[in-house]
């Protein structure tokens, strides 16, 4: 149960949200007809006579559209509908070429399912929790207004007109702006993991409304409003919380909650009721007497189910329990496709690399890579996706460490180095005499020079004073300037001192 | 079921269709004849019957996520959207501006 | 040597193969028509001559060549005015797309050219395909060509919407014309003006590109003046589009080729509620004359009941305006045809300004029908249950069909009326195709042929309706029918 309260004047209020999430389905072509659908095209460049809804054109699906549709229910443990159908909802706006939108009301693709999001102490979620989900529903995207190029007109570009779309429809099943955060990264994380979403909300492939509305604990829900076309997860934290202040203000004022369509101001991070969507809607929903029925076959399914990948629930399960990560680390690299798909071809290479399996040096590699790489990274500004140093070449790195050539602190260095000349691990090393010496004679020789030099602490460490053990390592490191195998070091200086 | 001024003032709204007072007045008993007429659907008892959901039994194909497999279902042909546009400008089409 | 323009599809084809006369003849003399008959009649709403000699001239270097010509080669034809025609004004005869230019071509119509025909023009309709009179054109009414034998001067109806099709035909502007049939709209208006026309099985030819009226109902098909003109003609345009997702993926039969007038083991069924009260008694008798040129032909006959007929006209009422109000809510003004900008108007005023402005009456009422039965509240009672009722009346012809081969019954209730008589009653109106409708909620092939004259000296039609994909049993039906029938009246040439 959250916590989450807004302090009224009157009161406490609890929150209750409810997402629905438009994400634009990863197809090379449009829904119903076959132009492209990439992001940034010239405008109306991408537009086909259908999408423009010229007089007689027909929409024919396409398959593409629709598998991912499914991946993604089965992704949710949803029920698929293997007899679904489209329907119109019929409005007027310059963005809808047909006058009407194909949607799925009455006979959705995917129907209930659900996702967990997971406990986050800090963020007020004390325990996992399950977030239901209603329906996910196959639809066309609709164009874009620019109201900015022109004093009196608005300029309408139809490259997004007919882009297949997932609505997923969560249960109004949040209770704090913080779950909604979790709902949205997770389902998002979700859709890059299926691969049916790229997930990119800065360019609008998936975006929330966000419904809100209040009341006092335990009792029936409040009249909701709907925010449109959220693009963050902060944006959608903060629409709700403004929302939901707001709606408190209203009710603790005798006021009213209307019911109605809202904006989002990012600059400002607050909500305003929408006035072209003033008009009390009447859709007129019914099925699109241009297509039939769709109807899925088992082998249809069957595909649809053996191309899911690991979902992130699963394989965050499997790096604990099979590769010994601790928890934090598994999370950490399961939140994304980038940075598992990352960490496990570097596993892959380190192990074999060292010609041992992926779970003995699981550990080793993941540590390294949030510790060190991402630190690294983090420096330079840069993400995975555009980083200078490849896992074949980090891989090599964590080799050359594991097999005792360079020590970890070397590692770093030899890091930095290929961050700045993007040379390889075993180049550099080479290069700069940075091998670690493990040569038993080398280091004993190092170390009596050590002992003699320094008579009084060992006479004060045989009597008792034994934190002086640490001195001598980092002297005779130091005099080997630090490319002493530190074990072999330990073990020599440990017997000598007895 | 029969319509009123209001009802047929509210149906002309959502259609978008601009019509006058007068006209509104003569599309009541017009539209309630009709309706009147169409009503007597009503007396058949279709509680065991299924809605039809295509006329002739047929399945929806599903085509290949090929972009411009066809040029006549393709895209790239701005021109040619744009040719019978009233208001065509730099590629877009103009509409009077919307204020969201 | 007859005058080309009395000639049909397959006399022309067969004749330029032959070296008869060119196709350039052919089309010279029906461009003449055309002109000749323009102002009279109204047939066409834009003449294209240079299209159809250009069509002709190919064919004649084709065959100068020696390449085998297509199924139309040669054939000049009327290309009603839902088809979008690449660069050629498509209209729907609405003001709303008056000047409007398709960059694209309408499967059929692109087939027809493939086959070798060409195009004479664009002929009018009632408009968006809305009417059985071809008086909801915005330009103007279509004549029909015949007249009363009671030495008045009534101008007649051609029928609708397909009215500039049977127009034209009948009046030798073309030897064949496509046609569209909703409701009726190929049957009726072929019934009307003498001629033959056949709406194929819903599916067997593609909608793409033709302007939509109600999706689940329209379907184009040919209109000529014999049982072989249409099923050369069918065959040119019938076949699988993967573009339409209700385009039924089946090969195209030779027609033609299969057709034969002998009924021998066939069951014609005769259903008792098309027996209505006070039915016209000509066009009874008509029934009863085809009745028996079927029997003379070797077919049983038998009595079958529908008994949802008398539903099928309001079913029809509810389930065509409503796909109608949908399908028609793209002319905004934004993309292409009319747009009414007052001043000062916004978006939401121009849609209403431009679709008051560039649609007729007779459409704005199913608009408004069409968006009434869909909204909030109301579409269960009508919509659903008009889905409900139009599933009846597919079952009651799918029992039928187990008794039966073919269905016999009148085209329309009544042979063609006077402009102007039934403008003022849009359900008299609706009427007219009580007989055409059912087969059409059922997606079923159905034909009109000549049955011959009424007392008036006004042609009369009897359907043929048949099994879905039987286009061939309904064409031989009607073979039949013509063969007896002997219908060779013509209108006197007045224009």
């Amino acid at each position: 149960m959250s916590t989450y309260r807004i302090q009224g004047a009157t009161g406490d209020w609890e929150v209750v949200i409810g997402l629905e999430v438009h994400a634009q389905v990863t197809s090379n072509s449009k829904l119903f007809s076959g132009s492209a659908t990439a992001f940034g095209a010239e405008p109306n460049s991408q537009v086909s006579l259908i999408d423009a809804a010229m007089p007689g054109m027909l929409p024919v699906p396409n398959r593409e559209c629709i598998r991912q549709a499914v991946r993604t229910g089965m992704a949710i443990e949803a029920q698929i509908n293997k007899w679904s159908r489209f329907d119109r909802k019929n409005y007027f706006y310059a963005d809808l070429p047909q006058g009407y939108q194909i949607s799925q009301l009455y006979h959705p693709i995917v129907g209930e399912g659900s996702l967990t999001i997971d406990a986050d102490e800090k963020a007020g979620i004390p325990a996992d929790k399950v977030i239901g989900i209603e329906r996910i529903h196959v639809e066309q995207d609709a164009g874009k207004l620019m109201h900015d190029q022109h004093p009196t007109m608005s300029y309408v570009d139809l490259n997004r007109s007919g882009v297949a779309l997932m609505e997923i429809v969560s249960r109004p099943d949040m209770a704090s702006p913080a779950e909604a955060g979790a709902y949205l990264s997770k389902l998002r994380t979700i859709l890059r993991y299926v691969g049916s979403c790229d997930g990119n909300m800065d360019q609008g492939s998936m975006r929330a409304d966000v419904n809100v509305s209040v009341r006092r604990p335990g009792e029936e829900l409040g009249t909701r409003t709907e925010t449109k076309n959220v693009n963050s997860v902060r944006f959608v934290m903060q629409a709700i919380e403004h929302e939901a202040s707001r709606q408190v203000d209203v009710l603790e004022a005798g006021g009213k909650i209307v019911q109605e369509t809202r904006l989002f101001d990012p600059t400002t991070g607050s909500t305003r009721s929408m006035r072209s969507k003033e008009d009390a809607h009447d859709y007129r929903y019914f099925p699109d007497p241009d297509l039939l029925p769709l109807e899925l076959d088992d082998a249809f399914l069957e595909e649809c189910r053996a191309s899911l990948p690991e979902l992130p629930d699963a394989k965050r399960a499997r790096y604990v329990g099979e590769l010994g990560l601790s928890a934090y680390n598994a999370a950490v690299l399961t939140a994304d496709v980038d940075t598992f798909a990352w960490f496990e071809a570097l596993l892959a290479e380190t192990a074999s690399a060292q010609g041992k399996q992926p779970a003995e040096v699981a550990k080793q590699a993941a540590n390294w890579l949030i510790s060190e790489f991402f630190g690294a990274l983090n420096k330079q500004g840069k993400s995975l996706e555009d980083s200078p140093v490849s896992h074949e070449q980090a891989a090599e790195l964590l080799a050359l460490v594991g097999k005792g050539t360079i020590s970890g602190s070397i590692a770093k260095q030899v890091l930095e180095t290929m961050f700045e000349t993007g040379d390889n691990a075993g180049v550099i090393v080479e290069r700069e005499g940075l091998k670690q010496e493990s040569d038993t004679g080398a280091i004993e020789a190092k170390v009596d020079e050590i002992l003699a030099a320094n008579a009084d602490k060992v006479a004060q460490y045989r009597e008792g004073k034994v934190a002086l053990f640490g001195f001598f390592v980092g002297q005779t490191m130091k005099a080997m300037a630090g490319k002493g195998n530190p074990q072999v070091v330990n073990e020599i200086l440990k017997a000598k001192l007895g | 079921m029969s319509v009123d001024t209001a009802t047929v003032a509210k149906i002309a709204s959502l259609a978008r269709i601009k019509v006058s007072e007068a006209e509104i007045e003569a599309m009541v008993p017009e539209l309630n004849g009709i309706l009147a007429w169409v009503e007597q659907l009503g007396e058949v008892d279709t509680s065991q019957v299924e809605p039809m959901t295509a006329v002739i039994p047929n399945t929806l194909r599903l085509r290949d996520d090929v972009i411009d497999a066809d040029p006549l279902t393709g895209g790239d042909k701005r021109d040619a959207v744009l040719a019978n546009a009233p208001a065509a400008e730099h590629g877009f089409f103009g509409v009077p501006k919307v204020i969201e | 040597m007859t005058e080309l323009t009395e000639l049909g599809v397959a006399q022309i084809r067969d004749g330029v193969a032959g070296g008869d006369f060119t196709a350039v003849e052919v089309a010279q003399a029906f461009n003449a028509n055309v002109a000749a008959a323009q102002e009279a009649l109204n047939a066409f709403i834009i003449a294209t001559p240079e299209k159809a000699i250009e069509a002709a001239q190919a064919t004649d270097a084709k065959r100068a060549r020696g390449e085998a010509l297509g199924k139309m080669g040669g054939v000049p034809i009327g290309m009603k005015d839902l088809f979008a025609t690449f660069d050629v004004q498509t209209t729907a005869a609405s003001h709303m797309l008056e000047g409007f230019k398709p960059q694209y071509e309408s499967t059929v119509s692109q087939k027809l050219w493939d086959a070798g025909a060409g195009m004479l023009g664009k002929l009018n309709l009632d408009q968006f395909a809305m009417g059985s009179s071809n008086e909801t054109s915005y330009f103007g009414n279509v004549i029909s060509p015949w007249k009363r034998n009671d030495g008045g001067n009534a101008a007649l109806a051609p029928g609708g919407s397909s009215g500039g099709s049977s127009s034209a035909l009948a009046a030798r502007l073309c030897p064949a014309a496509t046609g569209t049939d909703t409701g009726g709209s190929i049957r009726q208006p072929a019934a009307f003006t003498g001629t033959t026309g056949i709406k194929p099985t819903y599916g067997r030819c593609s909608r793409w590109g033709v302007v939509a009226f109600a999706s689940s109902l329209d379907q184009a098909g040919p209109m000529a003046r014999s049982v072989q003109d249409c099923a050369i003609m069918l065959e040119a345009m019938a076949g699988f589009d993967a573009k339409d997702s209700t385009s039924l993926d089946l090969p195209v039969p030779n027609w033609e080729a299969a057709l034969s007038g002998d009924m021998k083991g066939k069951k014609v069924g005769i259903p008792k509620e098309y027996r209505v009260d006070g039915l016209d008694e000509d066009v009874s008798k008509s029934w009863d004359d085809g009745i028996a040129w079927l029997k003379d032909a070797g077919a049983e006959i038998v009595e079958i009941s529908l008994p949802h007929t008398k539903y099928a006209l309001p079913t029809y009422y509810i389930i065509a305006p409503a796909e109608a109000s949908s399908n028609l809510a793209r002319y905004d003004g934004v993309r292409y045809g009319l747009r009414d900008l007052p001043d000062g108007a916004n978006l939401q005023d121009m849609y209403a300004a431009t679709r008051a402005a560039g649609f007729g009456p007779e459409v704005k009422r199913r608009i408004l029908i069409g968006t009434y039965v869909l909204s909030a509240g109301f579409y269960d009672a009508y919509y659903t249950q008009a889905q409900k009722v139009r599933a009846l009346i597919a079952q009651d012809f799918a029992k039928a069909f187990e008794q039966c081969d073919v269905i016999l019954a009148p085209t329309a209730p009544s042979a063609a009326f006077g402009l102007g008589e039934n403008v003022d009653d849009p359900l008299k109106m609706y009427l007219n195709d009580v007989f055409a409708v059912p087969a059409s909620l059922a997606g079923l092939p159905a034909m009109s042929v000549p049955a011959g004259l009424n007392r008036e000296g006004l042609p009369l039609g009897l359907q043929v309706i048949g099994k879905a994909f039987d286009e061939q049993g309904v064409l031989n039906a009607g073979l039949a029918l013509e063969q007896r029938a002997q219908f060779s009246a013509k209108p006197e040439k007045w224009w």
